[in-house]
């Protein structure tokens, strides 16, 4: 472990804080395809897309609303209005595509749904690729005030710091929400059993419809969130970060909601943190993309090895 | 009019007819019970009258209103609890959370009340309610489906099965909690495979056969009755 004391304190707190505001994106991004799993056992592919679709309707907002000169009090106005925007239309799509995609195959065989899924992603993607952008990539205008706060070894930008607190703040409502409301009450029970749940009076299809709403909001949230971060977004901007955060909810144990949480922080280290513990190994030198690979090799080996996810107990028991 | 009338009731399951014509009544404060051995068709005479399975053909009436095509939670809020074979707990939900489950469909202001009224019906749960109802022991669990199932303050109760698996006292128990649920107002409909306990407490009973119901009459006359003895009652 010497090697680590080749580079600066201050380079791996970068490295931290990096991990941490994209494992804050897939946390959020998660928690969709956890909870739909929890409700219907489906693998919702198209996720990724409803995060995209949240992307887009973030950046119409700050377009319309001056772009590039939006500055003073108006930032706060302007990212209020965009994360609702995205949440409202993420939210939106995904109803759609429940309704439209998965609730006709309810009952069908489990592959059935998860090949609409895949068909929903796809579609979904090019139509915005190549049905409205004509393969175009678009950039957020950067109206996030720069600077950063030093503490010692480790600095943080604004932009970075409000990332990851809007997370939270963000999952913390959620996870208020399925607590502590009646309607979380009953998302949990049809999770448990629709047949029950129903029994007690409540209306499946609703719950099940607010459950996919409830997921596509936080990952509209987390496609602002993106696009004031990395700046490019494009219809095929989904993919890659939908199968990651997929890959956080199978780490964290899907169908569990801070699983996906922990899942998503997690992720977002690895992949950053294990890239550049991996290029300290002299004659090693990694470039980004690496950080897939790292990602994708833990789904892989997850999967063969811990399936129901690596902080839970082996049996089925999740929070 | 009674409270609930079945009238040629048809359902199953893919190619499995499991009830095939089934009609019955149960009347405003009456305890009527449905005896029959495993497989006969009584889980599923339940579930079809609460909405689970869609009933093939014939009729069910609640309140005289039809509802063989109503989805079961708009059937709960016409004032119908099923308590499912197996209880139907929530095991990752809390106890006080099952309770709050049961009165999902009210919003008047007096579930509070009726949570004490439940908790002091079974003060077995009191010490327990913030804890997962898949903690519970099997007696535990049946008295929070009862008190589950009375949070909806319903005016027909389904039971399917509520002394499966208990001990002989706590069957004592729930068979003394269903006449005294009756006193309050309640109106249920039992099935039950212990035919003694049910026979003993029900006004009326039926018995079902292969999907089919072959006998009914006063509970008595049926406990009384020699074949019904011998199938049901382990008499020789
Ligand atoms: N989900 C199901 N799928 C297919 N067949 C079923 C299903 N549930 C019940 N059946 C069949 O329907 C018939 C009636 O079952 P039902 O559960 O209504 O009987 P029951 O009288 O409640 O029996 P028990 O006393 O064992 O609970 C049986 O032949 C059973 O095998
Ligand atoms: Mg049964």
């Amino acid at each position: 472990m010497s090697i680590l004391f080749l580079t600066t304190p201050e380079f791996w707190f970068d490295q931290i804080v990096n991990g941490l505001t994209t494992g804050s994106i897939y946390a959020l991004v998660a928690l969709g395809y956890t909870m739909v799993y929890g409700v219907l056992q489906l693998i919702n592919f198209a996720h990724g897309e409803v995060f995209m679709i949240g992307a887009f309707a973030g950046y119409g907002v700050l377009l319309a609303l001056g772009g590039q000169d939006i500055s003073g009090v108006m930032i706060v106005v302007a990212l209020v209005l965009a994360l609702i925007a995205a949440g409202l239309a993420s939210g939106a799509t995904a109803i759609a595509i429940e309704r439209l995609a998965y609730r006709p195959l309810r009952n069908a065989p489990r592959l059935a749904p998860l090949i609409s899924a895949i068909g929903v992603s796809v579609f979904l993607s090019h139509l915005v690729d190549d049905g409205f952008l004509n393969g175009e990539t678009k950039h957020y205008d950067q109206i996030f005030p720069a600077g950063k706060l030093s503490l010692g070894a480790l600095n943080v930008s604004y932009l970075q710091l409000f990332l990851m607190g809007a997370s939270l703040a963000m999952m913390a409502v959620l996870y208020w929400i399925i607590q502590r409301t009646k309607l979380g009450r009953s998302i949990r029970a049809v999770a448990e059993s629709r047949d029950n749940a129903a029994l007690m009076g409540v209306d499946v299809n609703r719950a099940i419809v607010a459950t996919f709403a409830l997921g596509a909001i936080m990952a509209g949230f987390a496609g602002v969130l993106y696009g004031l971060f990395f700046s490019s977004i494009r219809g095929s901007m989904g993919f890659i970060p939908g199968i990651k955060a997929f890959t956080a909810a199978v780490l964290g144990g899907i169908g569990s909601i801070p699983g996906a949480v922990v899942g998503g922080y997690f992720l977002g280290l690895a992949e950053t943190v294990g890239r550049e513990l991996l290029n300290e190994i002299p004659g090693v030198n990694l470039p980004n993309e690496w950080k897939d690979v790292v990602a994708f090799a833990l789904l892989v080996l997850v999967l063969i090895f811990r399936p129901t996810g690596i902080f839970t107990q082996q049996e089925g028991k999740r929070a | 009019m009674p409270l609930l009338s079945v009238t040629g009731l048809v359902a199953g399951y893919g190619g499995i007819t499991a009830i095939k014509g089934i009609d019955l009544t149960v009347d405003q404060g009456e305890i009527v019970t449905l005896i029959g051995s495993n497989g006969a068709g009584k889980s599923t005479t339940l579930r079809t009258i609460s909405g689970l399975v869609r009933a093939r053909n014939g009729r069910v009436e609640f309140l005289s209103k039809p509802i063989e095509k109503l989805a079961p939670h708009k059937i709960v809020a016409l004032g119908m609890s099923h308590v499912p074979e197996g209880r139907g707990i929530f095991h990752r939900l809390t106890v006080l959370e099952n309770l709050y489950m049961g009165a999902f469909q009210r919003g008047d202001g007096e579930i509070a009340d009726d949570l004490g009224k439940v908790i002091s019906l079974f003060p077995r749960l009191r010490e327990r309610l913030k804890q997962a109802g898949g903690t519970l022991s099997g007696g535990e669990q049946q008295m929070l489906a009862i008190g589950r199932a009375m949070m909806a303050r319903p005016k027909l109760l389904l039971l399917d099965e509520p002394s499966m698996g208990l001990s002989p006292i706590l069957v004592q128990t729930i068979f003394e909690t269903i006449q005294s649920i009756r006193r309050q107002g309640a109106t249920i409909l039992l099935v039950e495979q212990n035919a003694a306990m049910a026979l003993e407490v029900a006004d009326r009973a039926y018995v079902i056969e292969s999907g089919v119901i072959t006998l009914s009459g006063r509970g008595a006359e049926l406990a009384g009755n020699d074949s019904v003895r011998r199938a049901y009652l382990g008499e020789g």
